[in-house]
C-alpha cells in the first residue's frame, strides 16, 4: 500500500468537512442529543426505582458506546457514499489507487470523525450526568477496540452492499445498527433474550463489550477470555468484510457494474 | 502483432460480451508515442467499452491490454499510473474546488512536485481565477478544462479522451485541440481520442479506427481514408459505415 493515494482519499473527505458545516454538525450534534436524552432518562429511572441501582453507568455508558460504534460504521459508509453521490467512481477507480488503499482512506476518515464524536459524548456524559466512564479502567481500550473493529467491518460490508445493489440501496444500510441493537444487549444482559436471539448475539462482537461493561460496573466476575473471543470475532469480521468488498468490486469490474455505476441516479 | 518500445498502448484481440451480447469483438490496435488515434463509430459501437477496459474499470472477457508495456490485468496500478483520461460523462466532484480536486487526484496519482504542477495546469488551461471555485458551479466548458487539467496531472504516457471538446464552443475547442496536439510532441505521449466531430478528427488525428458493432471495420489516415473509399468527406464515410456497418470497402460510396 502507498501512502499518497491514501492521503488523497483522506484529504478529499477533509476538504468536504472543511467546506461544509452541514457535514460537521452530525459528527457531534446527534450524539450530544442522545447523551442528553438518555442522561435524563437514567436520572428519572434512578429517582423512581427503589432498587438503588445506578442506571447512569449501565444505560448511559451503553448508549455512549453504541453511539461510538454507529459513528465508526457510518463514518466509513458516508465517506464511501460521497463518491456515490458525486458520481466519482469512474474518476477514482481508473486511477492507480488499489481497493485496499481506498478502503484504508475511508477507515482513517471514519476514525477521525468518530473520535470527535466520542470526545463530545464523554465530556457531556461526564460533566452533566456524572458518568464514571473511566471506572472501566484499562478495559476501555479493548472495549473500544472491539466496537471500533466491528464498526469498520460493518461499514465496509455496507459499502460493498451499496456497490453491489446500486446507489438506491443506501437506504438499506442506514438502519443496520438499529437492526443489530436488540441482539447485542446494549441496555440489558443477553440472558434476557430468547435462545435464538442470544445465539445471534453471541456472533456479534459488541455483545461481549456490553456484557463485560455491565460485569465490571456491577462488580461481578469479568471473564477476560470472553472479551478475547469478542476481539477475535471482530478481527475475523473485518477480514470477512474486506473479502466481501473485494469480491463485489471484482464482480463490478467483470460485469460492467462499476463502469455503469456513475450513470445510475440515486432514486 | 508484436509490441515495441514506441507503443504506449497495445490492445490485443480484445473481446467483451455481456450475457451473450458482444460489445467488443476481437479488436486489436496500437497507439504509439507522439500519435493521436481516433476511435470512431456510432453510438453503441463499443468505443466506451474499449476505453473502460483500458482504464481497468471493466474486465475484458478475453484479450490483453498493455500500457507502456505493462499488462493492465496483471499490474493494474503500475499501468494506470502511466495513463489518465477525460470524458464528458466523468466530471470531477462538484463539491470540491478546482484546486482541491487537482490536489486530491494529484496525490492519488502520486504526482511529485504537486503544488508546482497544479500551478502549471491552472495557468495552461486558464483556470487560475477559478482556483477556489467549486467545480459544480463552473460552466460545462470550464468543467471540461478542469477535467483535461486533471488528465494531465501525472504527465501520462497514454491519454484517453472521450469526446473532450463536446462541451466547448468552437473557439475554445480549437485552442484545446492545439494544446493537446502540442502535448503529443512535448510530452511524448500517445492519445486515444473519441469524437463525433469529423472535422475535429480530421484536424487532430494521425490515424483513425472505424468501429461498428464491436469490430474495427476500417483503419487509416483520416485525410486519405475518404478518397480511398470513394467518399467526399470523413463525415460521409462515417455516415455510410454507421448505417451500413457490415459494408466492405468495396461497397463504400463512390
Amino acid at each position: 500500500m502507498k501512502v499518497r493515494p491514501i492521503a488523497g482519499i483522506v484529504l478529499r473527505q477533509f476538504y468536504l468537512f472543511r467546506g461544509s458545516p452541514v457535514r460537521l454538525l452530525p459528527m457531534f450534534a446527534w450524539v450530544a442529543v442522545d447523551i442528553v436524552l438518555w442522561g435524563f432518562i437514567t436520572r428519572y429511572l434512578n429517582s423512581v426505582t427503589a432498587s438503588g441501582m445506578d442506571f447512569v453507568p449501565t444505560l448511559l455508558g451503553g448508549v455512549l458506546m453504541w453511539d461510538f460504534f454507529i459513528r465508526i460504521m457510518q463514518g466509513v459508509t458516508t465517506a464511501f457514499l460521497e463518491d456515490v453521490w458525486s458520481r466519482n467512481f469512474l474518476n477514482l477507480f481508473a486511477t492507480p489507487v488499489s481497493t485496499a488503499e481506498y478502503v484504508t482512506g475511508l477507515v482513517i476518515t471514519s476514525v477521525a470523525t468518530s473520535l470527535i464524536g466520542l470526545v463530545v459524548m464523554l465530556v457531556l456524559a461526564t460533566a452533566l450526568f456524572g458518568l464514571p466512564f473511566f471506572k472501566l479502567g484499562v478495559l476501555l481500550v479493548p472495549f473500544l477496540l472491539v466496537l471500533f473493529s466491528f464498526g469498520i467491518a460493518l461499514g465496509v460490508f455496507a459499502s460493498a452492499l451499496v456497490l453491489r445493489l446500486g446507489p438506491a440501496s443506501e437506504w438499506l444500510v442506514w438502519p443496520l445498527p438499529a437492526l443489530l441493537s436488540p441482539f447485542v444487549g446494549v441496555f440489558y444482559p443477553l440472558s434476557t433474550l430468547p435462545p435464538w436471539m442470544r445465539g445471534v448475539g453471541y456472533a456479534l462482537p459488541p455483545s461481549y463489550v456490553f456484557e463485560g461493561m455491565r460485569s465490571v460496573i456491577n462488580g461481578q466476575t469479568f471473564l477476560p477470555a470472553l472479551l478475547a473471543w469478542g476481539v477475535a470475532l471482530a478481527i475475523l469480521q473485518i477480514v470477512l468484510a474486506a473479502y466481501v468488498f473485494s469480491r463485489v468490486y471484482r464482480y463490478a469490474v467483470r460485469t460492467g457494474l462499476l463502469a455503469r455505476y456513475s450513470a445510475e441516479t440515486v432514486a | 502483432m508484436t509490441s515495441d518500445a514506441s507503443d504506449v498502448l497495445d490492445v490485443g484481440d480484445l473481446y467483451k460480451s455481456y450475457s451473450g451480447l458482444v460489445a467488443v469483438d476481437h479488436v486489436s490496435f496500437k497507439v504509439r508515442r507522439n500519435e493521436i488515434v481516433g476511435l470512431l463509430g456510432p453510438n453503441g459501437a463499443g468505443k466506451t467499452t474499449i476505453i473502460n477496459t483500458i482504464l481497468g474499470v471493466l474486465a475484458p472477457t478475453s484479450g490483453t491490454i498493455r500500457i507502456a508495456g505493462i499488462d493492465v490485468a496483471g499490474r493494474r496500478s503500475a499501468a494506470l499510473a502511466k495513463t489518465n483520461f477525460a470524458a464528458v460523462y466523468a466530471s470531477l466532484p462538484g463539491n470540491l474546488t478546482v484546486a482541491q480536486n487537482l490536489r486530491v487526484f494529484g496525490l492519488i496519482y502520486g504526482v511529485r512536485g504537486l503544488s508546482q504542477r497544479i500551478e502549471e495546469l491552472l495557468e495552461q488551461f486558464e483556470l487560475a481565477r477559478f482556483r477556489d471555485t467549486k467545480c459544480g458551479l463552473l460552466s460545462s466548458g470550464e468543467q471540461t478544462r478542469v477535467g483535461l487539467a486533471k488528465a494531465l496531472l501525472n504527465r501520462p504516457e497514454l491519454l484517453l479522451l472521450d469526446e473532450p471538446t463536446a462541451s466547448l464552443d468552437p473557439s475554445a475547442a480549437q485552442i484545446i485541440r492545439g494544446r493537446i496536439r502540442r502535448l503529443t510532441v512535448e510530452a511524448s505521449c500517445g492519445i486515444l481520442w473519441t469524437s463525433h466531430n469529423m472535422y475535429e478528427v480530421e484536424e487532430v488525428c494521425d490515424r483513425v479506427l472505424f468501429l461498428s458493432r464491436g469490430k474495427v471495420l476500417l483503419e487509416g489516415d483520416p485525410k486519405r481514408l475518404p478518397k480511398e473509399h470513394g467518399a467526399a468527406t470523413l463525415e460521409e464515410l462515417f455516415i455510410h459505415f454507421a448505417r451500413e456497418p457490415l459494408a466492405t470497402s468495396a461497397e463504400a460510396p463512390r
